[in-house]
């Protein structure tokens, strides 16, 4: 037998090690600066991000299980901790005007935020039940303090009660079918619960009833219809900054397990969950769809608009396909570069004392600042999936993945849901130049990192748009540790 | 004789007690007490499991313990989030936090 831990297996996780050290010391950091220097708290976590990175790329190419298989470090794992890092580090960037705006200037956010990463880094990587969870919590815990951080403010207050009560539950639900998993399999372990399942007849209720909760589980993490209702009162109230957190990071964490746990823990069920992926698919982007259209808030549109994103990411689980995993990958960078710029997009809008989070705020905004304009306007296209942008791209080959494994109709539906989001979408678009500002004339609150994030999203989303390739092949490669 | 089956109703009926408790409830801090119920619904079920899986491990206990220290962790931070919410609305019930649509 070999020995539990060796000092190999530190040698995997040294990218967690080093991004938690960075919170620590963000927290030590923000006690010993005077009010009013706390931005050096934010700058201070953008190198640690930094570092962080740099071990990352230390750490990769190696393929190998930690920790008795507590821990996988493979290329799909890569991925998802590449794209947690650029997350945290485009929030930090469009977070550090905002928070003073808001008049929350405290270090602690940034830690906080780093922590969270560490526990989408934990999730994505984790081969075995109990990391997963111990990750999902990690990452889950941070969210809510970040939900709730405007504590003077009631709306703030609320978004953190619901996303908490809400979590919290949907973490119940998921560690019940952990135990029926555990039980009918005798271990906790990905691919030894794969092995023995492998064995067993698939036709006990109690199997069927594990896949339906852990499916669940997920289903409130990701939001999909009917697990959905807590999100855009969450995404509402919440501080902006911390919404696009909340819309990118805790996804595409969510994402990253539910591949690894349905793909490599319980495959031989796949006739099944393909069907139930299928029904929510449809479900999630056509609610989300239609239900966006009525929103004249534009964080709750946003918020909206993710649920009937994630309905599409689905199609791509539904495929099952190599392509479709893949393509999966691809959307989830997009989104987030798009997703992260709209907000930011918000955020620049946002003054003291103005959310400048209705979509009447927009007015205006072409003769105002033509270049914001621009830009979100071509943040919009991209979300609804026009060419040249990268959300084009995405949507085709995750539409394209689903024609190919015999999917017509449910592609024929994504389609049509397309077209629908495209209402409430350029709807913005048309408020923005078409419409008169009211006044007085209000000022835009830009700085120079918020600048920075929506130069890095808007470039991310037109390279990927007119050249995906590499993004794709890297996409495509991911994979070698999954299927 | 006490069986793995009865382990497993007495954790089926207490998660279905609580999962009740978090949709009836209207009290936030009730609602995190059946949260808490349905957290050592799963706690029992995997300490069962544990004991009567064919080769022992321990695996099942181990998990119990993470569990029971995440929920210590998720009740402070929850507790801490009712606090700060009854200072700006001076209730604690759910119906009444409504300023967006639930």
């Amino acid at each position: 037998m070999s020995p539990p831990f060796t000092i190999n297996d530190l040698w995997a996780i040294s990218p967690e090690m080093v991004l938690t050290t960075a919170a620590i010391i963000l927290l030590i950091l923000d006690f010993l600066l005077p009010p009013g220097r706390r931005a050096v708290v934010g700058y201070t976590g953008l190198l640690g991000i930094g570092a962080t990175f740099a071990a990352l790329g230390a750490s990769a190419g190696v393929r190998a299980e930690a920790f008795s298989g507590m821990y996988l470090s493979d290329p799909f794992t890569l991925f998802f901790k590449t794209i947690f890092l650029l997350i945290a580090a485009l929030i930090i960037l469009i977070s550090l005007n905002y928070l003073s705006v808001e008049g929350v200037d405290q270090g602690e956010y940034y830690a906080l935020v780093l922590f969270a990463t560490v526990g989408m880094m934990i999730m994505a990587a984790s081969g075995d039940l109990l990391s997963l969870y111990i990750g999902l919590e990690t990452m889950s815990l941070s969210i809510y303090v970040l939900a709730g951080f405007l504590r003077k403010d009631r709306r703030s207050n609320e978004a953190a009660l619901k996303y908490l009560l809400m979590g919290a539950f949907s973490s119940g639900i998921l560690l019940y079918g952990m135990t029926l998993l555990y039980g009918l399999s005798g271990s906790t372990n990905l691919k030894a619960i794969s092995r023995t399942l492998a064995a067993q007849d698939l036709h006990n209720p109690a199997l069927t009833l594990a896949m339906i909760l852990l499916a669940a589980g997920f289903g409130f993490k990701i939001a999909t219809v009917p697990f959905h209702m807590y999100l855009p009162d969450a995404y509402e109230g919440a501080p902006t900054s911390v919404t696009a957190f909340m819309s990118v990071g805790p996804k595409a964490a969510g994402f990253a397990v539910l591949l690894r746990v349905f793909l490599l823990a319980i495959p031989s069920l796949q006739g099944s969950w393909v069907q139930l992926f299928y029904v929510l698919s449809v479900l999630t982007m056509t609610v989300g769809n239609v239900v966006a259209i009525a929103q004249k808030n534009i964080k709750r549109m946003l918020a909206y608009s993710s649920i009937a994103h994630v309905g599409y990411l689905l199609i791509g689980l539904v495929a099952g396909s190599p392509l479709g995993i893949s393509a999966i990958l691809l959307y989830l960078l997009v989104y987030i570069l798009m997703n992260v710029g709209a907000f930011a997009m918000v955020i620049l809008l946002c003054r003291q004392g103005l959310r400048g989070d209705q979509i009447e705020d927009f007015s205006g905004l072409a003769q105002k600042s033509p270049l914001a304009a621009a830009t979100m306007l071509i943040f919009l296209l991209s979300l609804a999936g026009i060419p040249p942008t990268g959300g084009f791209v995405a949507k085709f080959y995750v539409f394209g993945a689903a024609i190919k494994a015999g999917y017509v109709l449910l592609a024929v539906i994504a389609v049509v849901n397309t077209a629908i989001s495209l209402f409430y979408y350029m709807r913005v678009a048309m408020v923005m130049y078409m419409r008169e500002e009211p006044s007085p004339i209000t000022a835009l609150s830009p700085s120079r990192p918020l600048h920075w994030a929506l130069a890095i999203a808007i470039l991310g989303i037109l390279i990927i748009g007119v050249y995906p390739g590499p993004f794709l092949g890297w996409a495509w490669v991911s994979l070698t540790g999954l299927l | 004789m006490i069986t793995l089956s009865h382990y497993l109703a007495l954790g089926a009926i207490l998660f279905i007690i609580g999962m009740f408790g978090v949709l009836t409830r209207r009290n936030a801090i009730g609602i995190l007490m059946s949260i808490e119920l349905m957290l050592n619904a799963v706690n029992l079920n995997f300490v069962a499991f544990s004991r009567y899986l064919p080769p022992g491990a321990l695996t099942g206990q181990v998990f119990a313990i993470f569990v029971i220290t995440v929920a210590a962790a998720e009740a402070a931070v929850g507790l801490a989030i009712v606090l700060g919410l009854f200072r700006n609305f001076r209730t604690v019930n759910v119906d009444e936090i409504n300023l967006m649509k639930w």
